[in-house]
């Protein structure tokens, strides 16, 4: 029998009839990894061992006829900026290489508990800055459908596992796009959910106001079972929202009510806005209006600013974040500090080296931006009115939401960029945003689905915005659409 | 208060850091317990381990509210929390959760005694009060040679709030006065239980003179003395850095706008203050809101409810016990500074005895003097009130002497029991006056000279029998015997 490692749902109904085991399936996952993860670099730790003796306990308890989790058996992988108990958590950086964490991470606790079978962690980009998982301290993920393509990031690896078949479920995490933007790249379907709806207790926080943890999958119904087991109020996580969970996987088979999709034509004009990126948007358009959806022409007035805005917010907070890693406490400690102390003493010393050894030059560079924006006499200027300016963008989008229920648009101005092509230029990194920080900086679920293939069979992504706590309707129009099309079907050769 | 002594007015502001009583820390559930062994007290959260998040600890919020609503000042309708961010290796975040714009308690005062003037208060003003988490501690064994450096984080996360006053005071007797006043008014509210040994009340002193030369008032540099944790310290350390800035002004004619402000620290058994390693800039602590936590709203019912809550304060209770017990504002001063305990057990003796003005003289004699011979606190005092109570009412009622009631006193301090059964162990028996008469007679007749002095009207003569009855029947009332005496000599006369 061949296992369907491309689809949550049709695993969990063979493990269900019994016609397939947990071992079984846990096993052919990590056939799967040992077979593309040479080439793909997905992984930065493969958990063989413990995911073999979950998937057993989780046979056992099914043949004793014992009440089993919603995920029951099926294999999945979480990147690597989630805290794990049984697998280091190293954020891809040489800082916390060796770092095995304490506790494992609300949504990780919350898969454990579902009876999903954890076989790894994902590479990304260094403490999850960047769009292509090229600043991993652990070696490049590459693009499934072209090894010299970049698979996104900086949930890269979540991206790509899915892509390549290793396992049918990722979760990401996405501060400015990092799970829609891999997620368009690698061809799947991926869900930045509402600020709030899941816990970050145990993300590794780069930019906590705007940090969200999602999941990745190939189709909106699967997303939407990862949902139901990750998403809901906790009590470690002051910012998680107190409101009820729904069954997001329900109603996924029709549209409730008339659908009004807002188009922001500034965003179909953009400078840089690849023409076959364009046409897939223009397509997806097309196949919502045939099912009956109403199109709506929209503003974003401030969208001009989402990237600045986000690289004054995102790098301020970063550079508070990070600086619990001083060489003192866990992670890395540079054993040449103590020699040369010299003038600055050994403290300062430890300090200075430890940083100056473990983390890379995109997350030295974020830091020190971020070091800038909050300095005594530029607070105001950047940080301050960074703030002020995000504000107007959330009341751009309370104001567009009153006339549509959702946005559609691109999820990324190009498709998939080679290796090494933007990695020595910050700025044109930092524009792979340019769609996808606005939901962030608002706080609103956004999602990327497959749109199309360029003509070198590259995947498009489509991205979807909705009003705060309306993934259930984002994952309704993203089933609709998929009932449509088949480019979420499509696999790389 | 220039005097040739001293040609200068001493400035003094305080910053006085107080440990709430709560028995979890502010944003974990770690308890604040003293002197657990090192790293023991300890979680993910109070670690700053990467991705572990703060959740507020309500209880300080409401002990730091009640503080604020004692001190007269604005609680504002809204209060955040800030990062303020330093290295330092016993902060393990790299930044100290603390309020920066937005304190809990805005304003407020705190009227003490003028120490040059008994008669008159004083009123100091402050500036603020607002919640921080406390640092760990870092020990340093620098003996044989080596530089070992040890971090014991058990007090990482200890709420503290910090109360930060107007440069008002004018003398270290008012430093001290103030801070002993405060004291007393933290543990009446029973919001903090200020051991200063333990450290959960340490000062801050910012330090300057104002010299009068040639008509022209001159300001020297602030030193702020850091970190001291007894009020003998601190009143010495402000009277010694007045005399070192005097000097050094005299030395050198530095002004406030040729310095800023300068960190010294104090070392007590050298009695000097010393200047601590100056930082090469001035601190940038980089403020930015925590985006961990939420804000905290505060509604006017929360706070009024509080304030009606509220318990008795200070010198509310002086007021009161002169108003209620008729006792002078000496006693009632005693009493009160002696905390809220010392005023509860006054109230039962002087209801249950009748007799306010004994009590407080027993209270303030006897019971006082034996709790500090016994380093003992009110609560684990042998007496209780009940029991004072019913042996000053004895003595009210002239059924035992003073003298005769102190032996009891003793007898229960050491045996405990009841007043009947200490006035049976020590023997004490009711004299009938026939009995006290004929013992009258027989020494007035053994002794002409007290008879005739008495009619020459020394009355004080008498005295001088009274311990001659005594020793012959140790149960002689001497109030009685004196009056008998006195009549028996009327009527022969």
């Amino acid at each position: 029998m061949t296992i369907p490692l491309d689809s949550a749902a049709k695993l969990l109904g063979l493990l269900a009839s019994g016609e397939l085991t947990a071992r079984q399936a846990t096993q052919a996952s990590l056939d799967r990894i040992a077979a593309t993860d040479p080439e793909v670099g997905a992984f930065t730790f493969v958990n063989t061992e413990a995911a073999l003796a979950a998937a057993d306990s989780i046979d056992q308890r099914r043949r004793d006829g014992q009440p089993l989790g919603a995920l029951a058996g099926v294999p999945i992988a979480v990147k690597d900026v989630l805290c794990t108990t049984d697998m280091p958590t190293t954020c891809s950086s040489r800082m916390l290489e060796k770092h095995m964490s304490p506790y494992d991470a609300t949504v990780v606790a919350r898969l454990r508990a579902a009876d999903a079978v954890i076989v790894g962690k994902t590479n990304m980009d260094e403490f999850a800055m960047g769009a292509s998982t090229e600043t991993s301290a652990f070696g490049k993920t590459t693009n499934p459908w072209n090894p010299s393509l970049t698979p996104g990031g900086s949930s890269g690896g979540a991206a790509a596992c899915v892509a390549a078949g290793d396992v049918p479920l990722s979760l990401g995490s996405d501060t400015g796009g990092s799970i829609r933007q891999p997620a368009a790249f690698c061809g799947i379907t991926g869900l930045k959910p509402t600020y709030g709806r899941v816990s970050r207790y145990g993300l590794i926080a780069f930019a906590s106001s705007l940090d969200q943890v999602g999941p990745m999958a190939f189709d909106a119904v699967d997303c939407a079972t990862l949902l139901n087991a990750i998403a809901g109020v906790d009590a470690s996580d002051s910012t998680s929202l107190p409101v009820e969970t729904p069954d997001f996987t329900a109603g996924l088979d029709r549209i409730e009510g008339e659908l009004r999709i807002g188009i922001v034509k500034h965003h179909l004009e953009a400078e840089g806005l690849d023409p076959e990126v364009r046409q897939a948007v223009d397509d997806a358009i097309e196949v919502f209006r045939d099912a009956g959806a109403k199109i709506v022409e929209v503003e974003l007035p401030h969208s001009d600013y989402w990237v600045p805005t986000y690289y004054v917010i995102a790098p301020s907070e970063a550079s508070s974040n990070l600086s619990r890693y001083d060489g003192a406490h866990y992670g890395h400690r540079s054993p040449v500090a103590a020699s040369e102390a010299g003038d600055r003493g050994p403290l300062v010393a430890t300090y200075c080296r430890s940083r100056g050894e473990a983390f890379g030059a995109e997350v030295k560079r974020r830091i020190m931006i971020g070091m800038y924006a909050l300095s005594a006499g530029y607070g105001d200027k950047y940080y301050v009115k960074a703030l002020q300016v995000r504000r107007l963008i959330r009341q751009d989008f309370d104001s567009a939401f009153q006339n549509v229920d959702l946005l559609l648009g691109p999820v990324t101005p190009t498709p998939p960029f080679a290796m090494g092509e933007k990695i020595d230029d910050p700025l044109q990194m930092y524009l792979c945003d340019l769609f996808t920080v606005g939901a962030n900086l608002a706080g609103i679920p956004a999602l990327s689905m497959p749109g199309g293939l360029t003509s070198n069979n590259l995947p498009i992504g489509i991205q979807l915005q909705a009003p705060p706590l309306q993934e259930a309707k984002l994952l309704q129009a993203a089933a609709a659409f998929q009932r449509a099309t088949d480019w979420h079907t499509k696999r790389p050769l | 208060m220039l005097s040739v002594d001293q040609p200068y007015e001493i400035v003094i502001g305080l910053e006085v850091h107080v440990q709430l009583r709560t028995t979890t820390k502010l944003f974990c559930r770690c308890a604040t317990q003293f002197g657990a062994p090192p790293n023991t007290n300890v979680c993910p959260v109070c670690l700053g381990m990467p991705g572990a998040l703060p959740v507020i600890n309500e209880h300080a919020v409401q002990l730091a509210l009640q503080t604020g609503l004692a001190l007269g000042s604005t609680i504002p309708p809204m209060t955040k929390w800030d990062r303020k961010q330093y290295f330092y290796p016993d902060l393990p975040k790299g930044y100290q959760i603390s309020q920066f714009d937005l304190p809990i308690c805005d304003g407020g005062h705190l009227t003490i005694a003028d120490p040059a003037d008994e008669s008159q208060t004083r009123t100091i003003r402050l500036i603020r009060a607002h919640l921080e988490e406390d640092a760990g501690k870092s020990m340093h064994d620098e003996a044989n040679g080596r530089a070992d450096s040890r971090i014991d984080l058990n007090r990482c996360g200890t709420p503290l709030l910090e109360i930060v006053s107007q440069p008002d005071m004018r003398s270290a007797a008012e430093a001290k006065a103030f801070l002993t006043e405060l004291k007393l008014l933290l543990t009446y509210l029973d919001v903090s239980d200020c051991e200063m040994q333990e450290g959960s009340l340490r000062v801050d002193a910012n330090v300057n003179l104002k010299i009068e030369k040639a008509g022209d008032t001159i300001a020297t540099p602030i030193v702020e003395i850091k970190n001291m944790n007894s009020f003998r310290a601190v009143e010495r350390a402000i009277a010694h850095e007045a005399q070192r800035q005097y000097h050094e002004w005299e030395e050198t004619g530095l002004t406030i706008k040729d310095r800023t402000k300068r960190t010294f620290g104090w070392d007590d058994a050298a009695e000097r203050t010393v200047p601590q390693r100056e930082k090469e800039e001035a601190a940038d602590y980089r403020y930015l809101p925590d985006p961990d936590l939420l804000p905290i709203c505060l509604s006017v019912e929360t706070v009024e409810a509080t304030r009606v809550a509220l318990a008795e304060f200070p010198a509310v209770a002086r007021q009161r016990l002169q108003s209620d017990y008729e006792i002078k504002a000496y006693d009632a001063d005693v009493i009160v500074n002696q905390g809220r305990g010392v005023v509860e057990y006054f109230e039962a003796v002087a209801k249950g005895s009748g007799d306010a003005r004994r009590a407080s003289s027993w209270i303030q004699q006897d019971v006082l003097r034996t709790m500090k011979e016994q380093g003992k606190g009110i609560a684990d005092f042998a007496v209780s009130a009940d029991t004072l109570a019913e042996l000053l009412g004895q003595v009210s009622a002239g059924k035992l002497d003073n003298a005769r009631a102190r032996d009891v006193f003793q007898h229960l301090l050491e045996k405990r029991g009841s007043v009947a059964e200490a006035i049976k162990a020590l023997g004490i028996e009711s004299v009938d006056a026939g009995e006290i008469e004929s013992l009258c007679q027989e020494l007035l007749d053994a002794n002409p000279q007290v008879v005739e002095d008495v009619r020459g009207g020394k009355m004080q003569a008498i005295g001088s029998l009274i311990g001659q009855a005594k020793k012959k029947n140790p149960n002689v009332n001497p109030k009685q015997f004196r009056e008998i005496c006195l009549q028996l000599i009327q009527s022969a006369g």
